[in-house]
C-alpha cells in the first residue's frame, strides 16, 4: 500500500531527513504487541460470550486498536484515561491486567470491581484508568472532571477522554467542550468516529461532517486522525498532549476507524454490508499494518514476530482460565462498597 | 482437536437455528473468519472464528433448528493454534486486583432499640446565627481546614452568591476555589463529580435543586453508583447543596421537594438541616464525608435565626434524627422547614393539652428509625409532616418503617400532612392552600390522640 510505504520511508528517516523518526522501533513493536493483545483478547471474550460465561453486554472493540495503543504511546505516568462502554482495549492499553478483565466480565471476585461492576465498568486508579462507564456522553463530563483536577492541582498530568461519534450529539459533551475551553483544562477529547452509533451511521445521526470541528466555537483545535494507523494516532496525539500539558487548554482528536464486529453481542449488523466490513479488515487493518512495517521497515524478522504472538496468545489463555477459575463474589459482596465508612 | 460450539450471541438466547455453513470440511480457517450463520430469536447472526486450523468435522448440519447453547457443532484441528502454557504474569491476581477503599457494613435491618438515645453531645455557648451564616461558616472552615476543598456552581463568586450563602468565600479563598459557572448543570456537575473521582472534595452548589435534575443523571448513575460498581476502588466525596422546595410564589417548576427522588437511592447520603446549628454542623460532616451527599436547604429558612453553638470545632453526625421537643402523646416527624411547623403545632397543642414529642430528621438518608421508633414505643402515635407530594414520599417511608418494627405499639394509623398532589400553583390563596399547613398538623395530632 502506498500508505505502508510512506510509513516504511518515515520510518527509515528518508523523508525527514536526520529528525526523529515518527515512531522508533520499540515503540511499533510495543504497539504491534499491545494491539494484538486486545485483539486476541476480545476475540476470547466472543468465544467465552458465545459459551454462555459472559452475560448481559458486551462491546468488542476489534478493529479500532490503533486508537487506544497510539494514543498512549503520548502519556506519562499520572495522566488519566476515561471512556465510555467499549473499554476493554481501553484497559489492556493502560497495562491492566488482562486476567482481572477477564474475570469481571465472568463476573468473578477475581475481577477488578469484584464482579460487581461487569464489562462496561471496571476502574484502576493506580493505572490511571477512571472508566468503563454506562451511560453514553456521561464520561466526558467526567474527563473533563478528570483534567479539572489536574488544572486544580497544578501537576500537569493530561486527560484524555475518549467517547464514539454517537455520543459526540449529547449535549454535555457540548458543554464539557465550553467548560475546557474556558478553564483551558488539560483535556484531549477523543472521538472515536467508528461510523455507527449502534446501528445509525454518522450521516444519519450529526449535520457535521467533520466532526474534528465539533470545539472550534470555543477554539478549540481539532483534527482528523487515520485511527487505523498508530503512526498518524500517535503523532496526532503526540501534538494534542503536548498542547494540553503546556496549558493551552483543550485539544479534539477525530480518529477515523471502524469496528469490525458488532455494536454489542447481538447485533445482527443489518446496517451496513458485510463487503464493507471485509474490505476494511482487508485493507486498512492496524495491525497488519504495523506487521508489515516491522517485517519491511524495521529489520523484525518473522520469528521475533512469532514471539510475541504467542506471548499474547499465553496471556489471554491465561486470562481466560483465571476469569473460568477464579470463585464467584461471596454473598457477604453484595452489601460492600455502597458507600465508604466515615473517616 | 478443538471442539467449535453453538455460541450465545444475545443475552437472553438459549438455542437457535444452524442456517447455513460458510466453510465446509476440510477448509482453513484463520481467527475472525465466518464460518457459519445462526438464526436466532432476535436476529440471523454471523459466526466467527476464534482459531485458527483446519475445520475437520461439521456435527450439525446446516438447517437444523433448536440447536442449544454450548453444544459442538464442529472439529477444528488446531494444528500450531494449540496455545503454549502460559507463563502466570506475575502471580498478583489471586484475588481481586483492586485498590481497596473501606467499606461499609451491610445495612442491618433496623432493630427497635430498646436503650435511651446517647443524650446529643453539649457543645456549650451559643450565639443567634442565621442559617445563611452558618452555611457560609461551614464552608469556610472546611475550606480553611482542606484545600481539597472547593465551592463551585452558578454566580456562587463574584455575584457573592444567588442567595448569598458564598458571600465572602471568594474575598477569602480566590477564584480557583470559589468558581463561577456557566448555565450548564449537566456539564459541571458531570465535571464536579470526576474531580471527586480523582480525591478533590467539589462543594457543588445548586442555584435551587430544580435545576439539578439537568444533571440528574450524573448524579444518580456517577457519584452514587460507581463505588460500588468498581468495588470499592472509586469514591466520590462530593457535596450537592443548595434549596430544595418551595419557596414563595415562583409556581411549578421551581417549588419541589426532591427529598424522595434522593432518598431513593442507595449509594447517596441525603441531609435536611433545620436550624442554625443542623446547617453548621451537617453541612461540616457533609464536607468531610468520603460519599456523594445531598444537602437540601430551604430558602426561606435561610434569613431566620437560631442559637448555634460558637464552638470551632462544633460539628453533628449524619444519620442522627433530634428530638427537638419532648412529649408524650403524639410524635411529629418532619424535616427542614417543616420542622419549625411541627414545633409551632406542639406549642398549640399544649395550649389543648396534648403533648407533642417533636423529631427533627436531620438526615433522610440513613434514616434514625431508631429514634422514631423509641419516641412511638412511648407515644404510641404517629404524624408525618413534608412540604412534598405524598406519593413514595418521605412521611409514607416513616409510616412503613414504623408499621414493620412497631405495629404493636401503635394506637392509631399514623397520619401523614403533605403538600398537595399537584404542580405548585402560582396563586398566592392556591399556593397557600397547596402547602402543609399549621391547623392540619394540629387537626392530625388530634385525630391520631382520638381528641
Amino acid at each position: 500500500m502506498a500508505e505502508t510505504a510512506a510509513r516504511a520511508a518515515r520510518g527509515k528517516g528518508a523523508s525527514k531527513g536526520p529528525s526523529q523518526p515518527a515512531i522508533s522501533k520499540d515503540q511499533l513493536t510495543r504497539a504491534y504487541r499491545d494491539m494484538l493483545l486486545i485483539r486476541r483478547f476480545e476475540e476470547k471474550a466472543g468465544q467465552l460470550y458465545g459459551m454462555g460465561l459472559i452475560g448481559g453486554f458486551c462491546h468488542l472493540y476489534i478493529g479500532q486498536e490503533a486508537v487506544v495503543v497510539g494514543m498512549q504511546l503520548c502519556l506519562q505516568p499520572g495522566d488519566q484515561v476515561i471512556t465510555s462502554y467499549r473499554d476493554h482495549g481501553h484497559m489492556l492499553a493502560t497495562g491492566m491486567e488482562a486476567r482481572g478483565v477477564m474475570a469481571e466480565l465472568t463476573g468473578r471476585i477475581g475481577g477488578y470491581s469484584k464482579g460487581k461492576g461487569g464489562s462496561m465498568h471496571m476502574f484502576s486508579r493506580e493505572k490511571g484508568f477512571y472508566g468503563g462507564h454506562g451511560i453514553v456522553g456521561a464520561q466526558v463530563s467526567l474527563g473533563a472532571g478528570l483534567a479539572f483536577a489536574n488544572w486544580y492541582r497544578q501537576d500537569g498530568a493530561v486527560a484524555l477522554t475518549y467517547f464514539g461519534e454517537g455520543a459526540s450529539n449529547q449535549g454535555q459533551v457540548f458543554e464539557s467542550l465550553n467548560l475546557a475551553a474556558l478553564f483551558k483544562l488539560p483535556c484531549v477529547f477523543i472521538i472515536e468516529n467508528n461510523k455507527y452509533g449502534m446501528g445509525t451511521s454518522v450521516e444519519r445521526a450529526s449535520a457535521s461532517r467533520d466532526l474534528s470541528k465539533n470545539g472550534s466555537p470555543w477554539g478549540i483545535p481539532g483534527e482528523q486522525v487515520n485511527g487505523m494507523d498508530v503512526i498518524a494516532v500517535k503523532e496526532a496525539g503526540e501534538r494534542a498532549v503536548a498542547h494540553c500539558r503546556a496549558g493551552n487548554g483543550p485539544y479534539l482528536l477525530e480518529m477515523k476507524t471502524y469496528r469490525y464486529r458488532g455494536h454489542s453481542m447481538s447485533d445482527p449488523a443489518k446496517y451496513r454490508t458485510r463487503e464493507e466490513v471485509q474490505k476494511m479488515r482487508e485493507q486498512n487493518d492496524c495491525i497488519e499494518t504495523a506487521r508489515k512495517l516491522l517485517l519491511d521497515s524495521h529489520g523484525v524478522s518473522e520469528a521475533e514476530l512469532k514471539v510475541i504472538d504467542d506471548e499474547v496468545k499465553a496471556i489471554v489463555q491465561d486470562s481466560a482460565e483465571f476469569a473460568q477459575t477464579s470463585p464467584e463474589p461471596d454473598e457477604s459482596e453484595l452489601w460492600t462498597d455502597v458507600l465508604v465508612e466515615s473517616r | 482437536m478443538t471442539q467449535i460450539l453453538m455460541p450465545a450471541l444475545s443475552p437472553t438466547m438459549t438455542e437457535g437455528k444452524l442456517a447455513r455453513w460458510l466453510k465446509a470440511e476440510g477448509e482453513t480457517v484463520k481467527a475472525g473468519d465466518v464460518i457459519a450463520e445462526i438464526e436466532t430469536d432476535k436476529a440471523t447472526m454471523e459466526v466467527e472464528a476464534v482459531d485458527e486450523g483446519t475445520l475437520t468435522k461439521i456435527l450439525v448440519p446446516e438447517g437444523t433448528e433448536g440447536v442449544a447453547v454450548n453444544t459442538p457443532i464442529a472439529e477444528l484441528d488446531g494444528g500450531a493454534a494449540e496455545a503454549p502454557k502460559a507463563p502466570k504474569p506475575e502471580a498478583v491476581l489471586d484475588k481481586a486486583p483492586v485498590e481497596k477503599m473501606e467499606t461499609a457494613k451491610p445495612a442491618a435491618t433496623p432493630v427497635p432499640a430498646q436503650a435511651a438515645a446517647a443524650p446529643e453531645k453539649d457543645w456549650g455557648a451559643t450565639r443567634p446565627m442565621t442559617v445563611r451564616e452558618a452555611l457560609r461558616d461551614a464552608m469556610a472552615a472546611e475550606m480553611r481546614a482542606d484545600k481539597d476543598v472547593f465551592l463551585i456552581g452558578e454566580e456562587v463568586g463574584q455575584y457573592q452568591g444567588a442567595y448569598k450563602i458564598s458571600q465572602g468565600l471568594l474575598d477569602e479563598f480566590g477564584p480557583k476555589r470559589v468558581i463561577d459557572m456557566p448555565i450548564t448543570e449537566h456539564g459541571f456537575t458531570g465535571m464536579a463529580v470526576g474531580a471527586a473521582m480523582t480525591g478533590l472534595r467539589p462543594i457543588v452548589e445548586f442555584m435551587t435543586f430544580n435545576f439539578s435534575m439537568q444533571a440528574i443523571d450524573q448524579i444518580v448513575n456517577s457519584a452514587a453508583k460507581t463505588l460500588y460498581m468498581s468495588g470499592g476502588q472509586l469514591g466520590c466525596p462530593i457535596v450537592f447543596r443548595g434549596p430544595n422546595g418551595a419557596a414563595s410564589r415562583v409556581a411549578a417548576q421551581h417549588s419541589q421537594c426532591y427529598a424522595s427522588w434522593y432518598a431513593h437511592l442507595p449509594g447517596l447520603k441525603v441531609l435536611a438541616p433545620w436550624s442554625a446549628a443542623d446547617a453548621k454542623g451537617l453541612l461540616r460532616a457533609a464536607i468531610r464525608d468520603p460519599n456523594p451527599i445531598i444537602f437540601l436547604e430551604n430558602e426561606i429558612l435561610y434569613g431566620q435565626t437560631f442559637d448555634c453553638p460558637v464552638d470551632e470545632d462544633f460539628i453533628l453526625p449524619i444519620g442522627k434524627a433530634k428530638v427537638e421537643r419532648e412529649g408524650t402523646d403524639v410524635t411529629l416527624v418532619a424535616f427542614s422547614i417543616m420542622v419549625g411547623m411541627a414545633m409551632q403545632a406542639a406549642d398549640e397543642l399544649a395550649a389543648q393539652g396534648i403533648s407533642a414529642e417533636v423529631i427533627n430528621l436531620r438526615s433522610l438518608r440513613p434514616l434514625d428509625i431508631e429514634t422514631i421508633v423509641r419516641s412511638v414505643k412511648k407515644t404510641n402515635r404517629l404524624v408525618t409532616l413534608e412540604e412534598g407530594w405524598p406519593y413514595a414520599g418521605i412521611g409514607a417511608e416513616v409510616a412503613m418503617q414504623i408499621l414493620e418494627n412497631c405495629f404493636d405499639d401503635l394506637d392509631a394509623p399514623p397520619v401523614r400532612v403533605h403538600g398537595l398532589d399537584i404542580p405548585m400553583p402560582y396563586a398566592a390563596n392556591l399556593e397557600k392552600l397547596a402547602l402543609p399547613r399549621l391547623e392540619q398538623v394540629i387537626e392530625a395530632a388530634k385525630r391520631v390522640t382520638y381528641k
